[in-house]
């Protein structure tokens, strides 16, 4: 090294670079940078530079198709305003879920006994959720999957029964398209075959 | 630098050592048993005749039907090849005892000092063999398999109260004590005084020697720098004693953040833990899946597709560079540049999870293996934007980095020639990653023992020789060139198709064995131990963690060095507390 302070230099210079590109950047998306989708996307683009940071809650990153947090039920609203959930009460869910937090009561049938296809009870304890989307990946029925809504923070403790857990069709095929597409493929194909055999 | 032919036969220690060691018989199993009283001897042989200089993993597995208790060792020569496998079986009567190996191979000692802890198997000859996870005065083994936790629910999940009876009920309600303690019948907490439960761990410590100099004479002085400080990433703690601002002696103690781990996978499914080998290193869940995953593949037999290959190896490559930008970033905080380096760092950090979010559905805890491939393929939109960055920004942003720290004069004074570990210590203590190869061991298990399609891609080994902070800084930026290079022709070459080898199912049937699945992690070789007895859970479960055993040269490197370094020398260690503590 020949002058002392040589490289502290050349570090400065890296730092002044940022520094003036935070205001170039400004100046150059002037007014648009800042709470607008593009200027977001911008900024979490390959030629993002300047200053990174936003400004939650007031401007949000907009989270894409696969993300995943608290499971909900999905259920199918008929014309007449009858929901029908999808769910069976198949417990595969509450078989596959690592930490065990979801909890399903079985329906059965109050004359017989006998056990119906429909959860008289489904709780998940979203506090020992660990959003792994197992639930929703090995569901055979659609009819659990996973929302986008993160803001869940609350006073007391997110203990979901069913009726808070569900959501309509509709409100899934919003927050997923391309999957509930795939998934709607799927089940009308299933069902030309099924109708094919009858 | 040339790759090592693969070692592909294995020595006979059968017939060298007739009587004493013999094949491990069991279907699904493979390498040595050896007589516990001839262990020291043997494993000498194998160190010192057949150059097995690494010791990779030393782990427990209780056999309690059988009335046994095995102790696996895994090790490695560092001029590449494949493991050799030995064990040591003894019968489960108390108190169960072993030679220590730490005369042999240093590494063990850490791991030795765990498996004491977890099964109660204890190392003769051991120099320090105190509880290491759990605290002093802990009842039992959380490991051997009749030990029940205080939330106990099942032996193994799913447990049954979920369904189809699942009347929720909270666990803490269902424990006689309000929360997840237990105690002894007759055991009162209110009435007990405990022994000071330090006392050992000073005890460890070397003594400073009272000088007497110009009529003043000198004391050593205790540090306790942790569990709450802010150089230590985490809850670590480290006790120090100084004479003056120098290390005389210095014990790390951990297990602050313990939760067993190991015990959970064991109650766990196959595939249940999967999400939680995200939770180790949590900088890394990416690469934390796919050992995991290769140990169960290969006990499964099954192979993974092309594309998800390389879909794994981009996903690892982009978290070892994420990784080593984190940290120099806060080995810059820890050496005061505080938090520009760090938020550079960021920035290119968040630009990498994005894409792991649009594949995988979360930025940390990525849960993206299966087993036989991924979960699912790269979104269109995220894979072009992996190739922009890729191909156009992270290159430069590494050179950024570069100029932005590498000659800086203050910088340099504070790394160069701080925290030396000599390449003979470095392999005697079982480091791996980084740590070896700044000591000058060109030692890469992508290269040295190469799974996935590693062997496909032209990238050098980086290695450093001097052994001291500067070079475990400066091989972090040459692994992250590396890994470009990685990265831009694992992107030119990966194939079209499926991503999933099987049909995805919840149940995976996987026969009895073991296996051992090991990559080269951003930190060091990780490794899952996975012994399976052809049921839907694990019988057992080891992580292989590099920042746990990485610690085990920290004293080495730590004493004579002044207390400021100590927090530079730990933060060139690279440790994850979610996985040193487990």
């Amino acid at each position: 090294m020949d002058t002392y302070g040589k490289g502290i230099f050349k570090g400065l210079m890296v730092t002044a670079k940022h520094f003036f590109d935070s205001y170039l950047d400004d100046i150059k998306w002037w007014g648009k940078r800042y709470y607008t989708p593009e200027g977001l996307a911008h900024r979490s683009s390959k030629d993002a530079k300047g200053i990174f940071t936003v400004q939650y809650p007031e401007e949000k990153v907009p989270v894409p198709e696969e993300f995943r947090y608290i499971p909900f039920l999905v259920y199918d609203e008929s014309e007449t305003g009858e929901k029908t959930i999808r769910c069976t009460s198949c417990g595969i869910c509450a078989k596959a879920c690592p930490p065990q937090c979801i909890w399903i009561v079985r329906g059965s049938d109050p004359n017989t006994g006998r056990p119906v296809p429909q959860p008289a009870e489904f709780t998940i304890d979203a506090d020992i959720c660990m959003n792994c989307g197992f639930c929703a990946e090995y569901c055979p029925f659609d009819a659990i999957k996973m929302d986008h809504d993160y803001e869940i923070a609350s006073y007391g403790r997110n203990l979901l029964n069913k009726e808070a857990l569900m959501k309509p069709a509709k409100y899934y095929a919003e927050i997923r398209p391309l999957n509930n597409a795939r998934e709607e493929a799927a089940r009308a194909e299933k069902a030309a075959t099924k109708a094919a055999k009858a | 630098m040339t790759t090592p032919a693969p070692i592909t036969t294995q020595f006979d220690l059968a017939e060298k050592f007739p009587g004493t060691v013999s094949a491990d018989a069991r279907p699904g199993y493979a390498g040595w048993i050896v007589a516990p009283e001839k262990l020291t001897e043997v494993a000498i042989f194998i160190r010192d005749e057949l150059g097995y200089d690494l010791l990779s993993s030393v782990t427990g597995v209780d056999y309690l039907a059988e009335g046994l208790m095995e102790i696996v060792y895994h090790v490695y020569k560092t001029s590449g090849g494949p493991a050799l496998v030995f064990k040591a079986q003894l019968p489960r009567l108390d108190p169960v005892k072993v030679a220590s190996l730490t005369p042999v191979w240093l590494g063990a000692e850490l791991q030795e000092r765990e498996i004491w802890d977890l099964y109660g198997i204890h190392f003769e000859n051991h120099p320090d063999l105190r509880r290491i996870l759990m605290w002093e005065g802990f009842d039992g083994h959380p490991m051997r398999k009749d030990w029940k936790e205080a939330f106990y629910d099942d032996e193994v999940k799913p447990f049954k109260s979920r369904w189809p009876e699942g009347k929720h009920a909270f666990a803490e309600d269902r424990s006689p004590f309000g929360d997840n303690v237990s105690f002894e019948a007759g055991f009162d907490p209110e009435k007990w005084t405990a022994t000071d439960p330090e006392e050992a761990l000073y005890a460890t410590l070397k003594k400073y020697k009272t000088v007497v100099k110009d009529g003043i004479a000198t004391d050593h002085i205790l540090v306790n720098m942790g569990p709450q400080h802010p150089s230590t990433h985490g809850v670590f703690r480290a006790v120090v004693m100084l004479d003056g601002e120098n290390v005389v002696s210095l014990k790390p103690v951990m297990g602050y953040l313990h939760r067993n781990h190991e015990k959970i996978g064991e109650r766990n499914t196959f595939l249940q833990n999967m999400p939680y080998t995200d939770r180790l290193d949590y900088f890394n869940s990416m690469s934390n899946n796919w050992p995991y995953a290769m140990a169960v593949e290969k006990m499964m037999g099954i192979q993974v597709t092309e594309r998800a290959e390389y879909i794994r190896v981009i996903m690892a490559e982009l978290s070892r560079i994420q990784n080593h930008m984190i940290l120099i970033g806060m080995l810059m905080n820890d050496l005061g540049a505080y938090f520009t380096p760090a938020l550079y760092a960021f920035e290119e950090r968040e630009l990498i999870l994005d894409i792991f979010e649009a594949a995988s559905g979360s930025r940390m805890m990525c849960n993206y293996h299966r087993f036989g491939g991924v979960v699912r393929d790269v979104p269109a939109e995220a894979l072009q934007k992996l190739k922009d960055l890729v191909f156009e920004r992270l290159p430069g942003k590494i050179d950024e980095f570069d100029r932005l720290l590498s000659e800086n004069e203050i910088f340099v004074s504070r790394l160069k020639g701080i925290g030396y570990l000599s390449p003979e210590d470095a392999i005697r203590t079982s480091m791996t990653g980084p740590m070896l190869r700044a000591s000058g061991i060109p030692y890469d298990i992508r290269r040295a023992d190469p799974y996935s399609v590693y062997d496909r891609f032209d990238f050098n080994v980086a290695v450093r020789y001097n052994g001291d902070l500067y070079d475990r800084y400066l091989i972090r930026i040459d692994e992250m060139r590396e890994s470009i290079k990685i990265l831009e022709q694992a992107l030119r070459q990966m194939p079209e198709g499926p991503v999933m080898s099987v049909k995805p199912t919840y149940q995976v049937k996987v026969p009895a064995g073991e296996a051992y699945g090991r990559i080269e992690s951003p930190k060091g070789e990780l490794g899952f131990y996975v012994v399976s007895n052809g049921k839907p859970n694990p019988y057992r479960y080891h992580v292989r963690a590099p920042s746990f055993i990485n610690l085990t040269s920290l004293e080495m490197t730590c004493v004579n060095e002044k207390i400021a370094d100590f927090v530079a020398i730990l933060g060139a260690v690279d440790i994850v507390l979610g996985e040193l503590d487990r």
